[in-house]
């Protein structure tokens, strides 16, 4: 019981809990690659997307507006903190990556390398 | 009555994650009672409640969602919260070839009930909608708060 009180009060401290994948949509078109994230409750400040290398890792700790005097009753989210990584390939250029938090859905644009943009090549006549 | 949309990681380490997520739920929900109305893991919107002196808090977690397509009812003592959620994906039309790796996010039309506690005032409710979870304030009916009685 004392660890469903806790999955509703909102810690700030680090937990061991190994977080929860968010759910993601992912498309490509011709100018780069869209990700959507599912993260409900994750402020702008408490999301981390950061980039190493070629990994893409997106990490936001839900933070709800909790009454202190508030026991949990039922719980269904029962880890506060989202967590995926992604594998970027090289046409894609990480430098310009924009990312965007709306109603707890992150959308992050990852455009691809100019020279990797589909390009109609002129055949000149000899 | 519930329409539930459930949406699985497609990856098989995704399923495995989704296995253990589902296992860790389970163990950690043994003992408590259940509701009735309680639906499978991956329903959406996910939902929590909690309770104050004061009131009942109910927490939606529906990301993306447009606050005022939220409808939110309250009937004998059962919130009612449905809606619809679009698709961030755009249509295949043929002229921008998209393709598509991923597409976990649940969307089209939701809706889940949740029997609220019996000494609930339905005529006092607050809702907000703020980083994609909406927050339902049921206040306590006053005749049930705990009142001093002056002894004459």
């Amino acid at each position: 019981m004392t660890e469903r009180t806790e999955l509703t009060t909102t810690k700030t401290g680090e937990s061991n809990e190994r977080p929860v994948l968010p759910l993601v949509d992912i498309f490509e078109d011709a100018a780069g690659i869209t990700l959507l994230a599912d993260m409900p409750g994750v402020s702008k400040d408490r999301l981390d997307v950061k980039l190493d290398g070629d990994n893409l890792s997106i990490e936001g700790r839900v933070e709800l507006d909790v009454p202190a005097e508030m026991r949990a009753l039922w719980a269904e989210v029962s880890v506060p903190r989202f967590r995926r990584t992604f594998t970027l390939s090289r046409e894609l250029d990480a430098a310009r990556i924009e990312a965007n938090l709306k109603d707890g859905v992150l959308t992050l644009r990852v455009p691809k390398q100019a020279h990797a943009q589909p390009r109609r090549i002129e055949v000149s006549a000899a | 009555m519930l329409e539930t949309m459930l949406t699985r990681p497609q990856s098989l380490i995704d399923q495995l994650e989704a296995v253990r997520q589902l296992l860790s739920r389970a163990s950690s929900i043994e003992g408590a009672p259940g509701s009735i109305r309680s639906v499978a893991y991956g329903a959406f919107p996910e939902i929590n409640v909690g309770r104050t002196p004061t009131s009942v808090e109910v927490f939606a977690f529906a990301p993306g969602i447009d606050a005022k397509s939220i409808d939110l009812t309250i009937e004998r003592n059962v919130l009612k919260i449905s809606g619809l959620r679009t698709s961030g994906v755009p249509k295949r039309d043929g002229r921008t070839p998209v393709q598509l790796y991923s597409n976990e996010r649940p969307e089209g039309r939701f809706a889940r009930a949740i029997s609220l506690p019996d000494d609930v005032d339905p005529l006092k409710v607050e809702a907000k909608y703020r980083d994609g979870v909406l927050r339902v304030s049921i206040a306590l009916n006053a005749a049930v708060q705990p009142q001093r009685i002056a002894v004459q």
